[in-house]
């Protein structure tokens, strides 16, 4: 008793958990009971029910309400659906001037808009991608097939692999130094000589297009948002749903908005990666010191002045960081939107992970991460950079880059020229290696899978039994066999204790939403394959952070390589493991916990290095000794910095089953994947979309007030 | 008497969201207790005083007095929330923001204690900005901000950038970059206290160079009693938003109005402070034979007038005699008058 009159918060929770095992205990499983229900599976069954709202009819199994809530947001995927085919099709027709049959004709607006928008994007593709590998078409768009015919020569010639290396090469140099120019070059010749550039420029002229599109409205509306209060509130909700929702189930409705190919995927990939650019927009705004702001002021600046001259250059590198997030969205975007048929990296990588050809997906996936890790570092090296004064240069040391890049431009035009005379009847592969003429190491790869898969085989087989049978079937009939009203009670409660009423009411909505909605059992699916992967990942993450930590070499060493792999898109990670576990929930779940390792570690390491430097002094001269530390000090003052290492580890878990579904889950991200082959699937992938978004902001809401209160507590900030 | 260049009156600064409101209510009594039970927070409390031109006048407080808030009102950084503010004759609050803009541009020049510099510029850039946000073309503005560079005695590094620079350093470029228009009004606000007290003496010095020359009219903030001194035609003193006392230095020292004024007095060395002028007597009789001259400041001299036995005249520039001192007013000024014979 003593010591819950000391520990009040103690108490409260026991009560918590004792209500929360009372009613998972007092509710029945009942005896229909089936794991599949709902509207979605379109099968007539006499023992549904049914309800009609706002003209929809939506059908389901009946349970107790104590154990399964009613899907009264049903509806909500229909309506959505129907909602966007009026938009696309009857609302709002305007008269359409016609070329090709020179008449007016009748079409909806927003039709009109998107088939403009359309067309926009694939001529801005079109033309970087032309001037990357050569083409007619941009020259078509300005004037027509017959004028291409009669005048063969207009053609864009595209550029020799060779100087696109040594371009790449000199950008790093002038904005890094020597090392990323020769990590540059030595990846554009590793993409060139196996065979990999066409898909690879494809992938490249995609970003191109989307990010600086992406920059500009980001910055736009993050510079709106800085200027006025409302438009920040309004924006702020959806810029944390867009920042949780899995990657997948944008493309759903960009599929029906645009239709299939590289435009509907940069069109998508900008409202993916519009969101982090306003945030560090916001944030980089927000940080510069008002001294500088007044001082900007007095100098006369009027407000735009002030916004443009002083208030941006000043946040510069704020702006910049976002730019190299925008960088890396598109590209991970680039490479999932093959899903739509973009062209480019993905759509090889996804051609090879269909055919279970896991040779060439390594070889793509060793591509995409070598990109991957360039981009990075060099709109990460542009944000660091700083310029110097050197004194006085001589005309070719300040313009030496442009002059080399000259240089190059002109070598590899003759080196091209050459290899039209050295390799007659065949390939230029001074031009361009073709995408099967290049070096394969791919059968290399499959062997070696194959000899793996013989090999071990039978352990591998064996401990794939074992995690499912023994620890992966009981957790999950555990999480389904929680009650509806027992876990948003458990939730709620949560919230409370941690929050207060105000994150009580926030959770209890969002809970609500998944409940009602009829994937409540997907959604619990999702949940507990996130929660095993998130605390396997948090073991691993919490012990060798820790450990790393111990030695400054080794902490930046970790660091170094949780920069690195966070940089690949997800996508690339079900590359080994369908190499070594093939198609099982345990490939799924060893790549959700690679993946969700990265924050839990980087975290862990971020945290134990923020405890001042004092304190640790002052612990030493105490006499603690090492462990002492750890748990004394280190660990307390930095478990509020953990945590937030946790709550990315969710996002990333998270983001990671869904993409497991490519590999075959029966959960939430399984009906995502679906939805993106159904005509109909635009308003059942978003509404997925957001369920798994709002069960990473459970999340979220709860680790951050509890870490925001703590922080309060211990005086950190 | 020299034109009034600024001029306030009953000058209020309340923070919070019903303060206009409150303020009314109030009529002009304001109590910062009572405001802040209803979550509103003082920040100057009734400021009326003028400035002439030429003349420098230090706002001294410590933080939180409001010492900066009622330069930001003067400045239109943020707008006062009562009375009236008049820069040479012009309603401060009445200006637009384009009239506001123009004031600025033309008027008025501020450092800040930050240095606040543009951190993608250089050093001659920097203080060219001013001019070219006033749209004075490129050239023209580089080649005026050179003029300023060498005023502040940073030639040579003008292509530098600030974080290539010491904080002294940084802060010449501030005080280049306020003066590139030529203001009539000089802000400073805490210019000096996030230096090294070396510097900082330095910088005085220098900034009294340049004030000799220049001759603006000044506001300047500090926290530092002694930096007031050194450098104030008058001074005020703040505390909790309200002037306690706004006088010239050696009224201050020898005549606090209030304890809190009082409190910063006592410590202060009288004789590095005062000058002859400021403790002399009137009379003119009974004189010895040493002559000193009423501008000096007392430790200077005290030890020729403190070997004398009559009293000493005191003279202004044109040799003419103007008073007398004695030595035992010399003792009495440095050491009485303190906490014991009070």
């Amino acid at each position: 008793m003593e010591f819950l009159k000391k520990y009040p918060k103690t108490f409260q929770w026991l009560f918590l958990l004792i209500v929360f095992f009372a009613l998972c205990f007092a509710i029945e499983v009942p005896e229909t009971y089936k794991f599949i229900r709902g509207q979605a599976e379109f099968v007539k069954d006499p023992n549904q029910s049914s309800y009609v709202f706002l003209g929809k009819e939506v059908r389901y199994y009946a349970f107790d309400v104590f154990w399964r809530l009613p899907p009264l947001l049903g509806w909500l995927p229909i309506w959505i659906n129907d909602s966007l085919f009026f938009l696309m099709n009857e609302w709002m027709p305007i008269e359409v001037w016609n070329e090709d049959t020179q008449e007016f004709k009748s079409r909806p607006i927003v039709l009109q808009i998107s088939r403009n928008l359309t067309a926009f994007m694939t001529f801005l593709i079109q033309l970087i991608r032309e001037v990357l590998l050569g083409g007619l078409e941009t020259i078509v768009a300005f004037s027509s097939w017959d004028w291409i015919d009669k005048n063969p020569w207009a053609e864009l010639p595209g550029l020799p692999w060779t100087i696109v290396a040594a371009g790449a090469a000199i950008l790093s140099y002038k904005v890094s130094g020597k090392g990323l120019a020769l990590f540059a070059g030595l990846t554009m010749i590793y993409i060139s000589i196996f065979g990999q550039w066409k898909p690879s420029m494809q992938t490249l002229s995609f970003i191109l297009v989307a990010a600086p599109l992406s920059f500009i409205f980001g910055l736009g509306l993050g510079i709106a948002a800085f200027k006025s209060k409302r438009v920040e509130k309004a924006l702020y909700p959806i810029l944390l749903v867009m920042q949780t929702m899995p990657q997948y189930a944008v493309l759903v409705p960009a599929l029906v908005l645009f239709g299939v190919g590289d435009h509907a995927a940069v069109i998508i990939t900008m409202v993916v990666a519009i969101p982090p650019m306003i945030l560090l927009t916001i944030l980089g705004l927000r940080a510069v010191p008002p001294e500088v702001i007044e001082a900007g002021r007095m100098s006369g600046c009027n407000n735009w002045q002030l916004m443009f001259k002083v208030l941006i250059p000043t946040a510069r590198r704020d702006i910049l960081i976002g730019v190299n997030q925008v960088i890396m969205v598109c590209f991970s975007m680039a490479v999932i939107s093959a899903f739509i048929g973009a062209k480019g990296l993905g759509f090889n990588l996804l051609l090879a992970l269909n055919q279970l050809n896991i040779g060439l997906a390594l070889e793509a996936g060793l591509c995409i991460s070598l990109i991957a890790i360039l981009l990075d570092k060099m709109s990460l090296a542009w944000a660091n950079k700083q310029t110097d004064y050197f004194g006085n240069l001589t005309f070719f040391q300040r313009n030496k880059n442009i002059l080399f890049f000259a240089a190059t431009v002109i070598v590899g035009i003759v080196l091209a020229y050459i290899g039209t005379f050295l390799f007659k009847g065949s390939f230029n592969y001074l031009f361009e290696v073709p995408h099967n003429k290049g070096i394969s190491t791919a059968d290399f790869w499959n062997k070696g899978v194959d000899w793996i898969f013989d090999t071990f085989f039978v352990y591998i087989k064996a401990f794939n039994t074992w995690l499912i049978q023994e620890v992966l079937q009981p957790m999950r009939a555990l999480y389904l066999r929680m009650p509806a009203v027992a876990t948003i009670v458990l939730v709620v409660g949560a919230g409370y204790l941690i929050g207060g009423i105000r994150s009580a009411l926030v959770v209890c909505g969002l809970t609500l939403f998944i409940a009602l909605s009829p994937w409540w059992d997907r959604a619990l699916v999702t949940t507990y394959m996130a929660t095993f992967g998130v605390i396997v990942s948090c073991a691993i993450g919490f012990t060798v952070g820790t450990l790393c930590f111990q030695n400054k070499r080794s902490a930046n060493f970790m660091l170094g390589v949780c920069d690195i792999f966070q940089t690949f898109p997800s996508f690339v990670y079900l590359i080994p493991v369908m190499m070594l576990f093939g198609i099982t929930d345990t490939s799924v779940l060893i790549a959700v916990i690679v993946y969700a390792t990265i924050p839990a570690t980087r975290y862990t390491i971020e945290g134990l290095r923020s405890v001042p430097a004092g304190l640790h002094d002052a612990a030493t001269m105490s006499g603690v000794n090492k462990f002492q530390r750890l748990t004394k000090i280190e660990f307390p003052l930095a478990f509020p910095h953990m945590m937030l290492g946790i709550n990315q580890t969710i996002v990333f878990a998270l983001f990671m089953v869904i993409i497991g579904a490519f590999i075959g889950t029966e959960d939430l991200g399984q009906y995502i994947l679906k939805a993106l082959s159904d005509k109909k699937g635009a308003g059942i992938g978003l509404t997925l979309g957001i369920c798994v978004a709002f069960i990473a902001l459970i999340f979220d809401n709860l680790i951050r007030s509890w870490v925001e209160k703590r922080k309060k507590h211990l005086g950190i900030d | 008497m020299a034109e009034t260049v600024i001029k306030c009156e009953n000058v209020y600064k309340i923070f919070g969201s019903n303060a206009k409101k409150m303020l009314q209510e109030s009529n002009g009594n304001v109590d910062a207790k009572t405001f802040q039970k209803n979550g509103c927070i003082v920040g100057v409390n009734n400021a009326s005083f003028e400035v002439s031109k030429g003349e420098m006048l230090v706002v001294m407080g410590l933080s939180g007095s409001g010492k900066s808030t009622l330069l930001r009102c003067i400045s239109r950084l943020t707008d006062a929330t009562g009375g009236k503010i008049f820069i040479e004759g012009q309603d401060l609050l009445q200006l637009n923001n384009k009239e506001l803009i123009e004031l600025r541009r033309n008027k008025m020049g501020m450092v800040f204690q930050s240095f606040a510099l543009l951190p993608h510029k250089t050093v001659v850039e920097n203080i060219a900005f001013p001019l070219q946000i006033k749209g004075v073309k490129t050239e023209d503005s580089i080649s005026k901000a050179m003029d300023m560079v060498k005023l502040v005695g940073l030639d040579g590094r003008e292509n530098y950038f600030p974080r290539e620079l010491s904080g002294g350093q940084q802060q010449r470029v501030g005080i280049a970059r306020s003066l590139a228009v030529e203001p009539d009004i000089w802000f400073l606000d805490e210019p000096f206290s996030a230096l090294d007290p070396l510097i900082r003496k330095e910088m005085q010095d220098e900034f009294l160079r340049l004030q000799e020359k220049l001759q603006k009219t000044i506001m300047f903030i500090t926290h530092d009693f002694d930096e007031a001194l050194k450098l104030a035609d008058r001074i005020a003193i703040m505390k909790d938003g309200i002037i306690e006392q706004l006088d010239t230095p050696a009224n201050i020292v020898l005549n606090p109005a209030t304890e809190y004024v009082r409190k910063f007095t006592e410590e202060v060395p009288r004789e590095k402070v005062l000058l002859i002028e400021d403790v002399m007597d009137a009379s003119k009789n009974d004189l010895g034979d040493l002559k000193v001259f009423k501008d000096e400041i007392i430790e200077n001299v005290a030890e020729k007038i403190l070997t004398q036995e009559k009293a000493v005249a005191v003279i202004d520039s044109k040799n003419e005699i103007v008073g007398s001192i004695n030595p035992t007013k010399i003792i009495n000024t440095v050491f009485g008058g303190r906490k014991n014979n009070n």
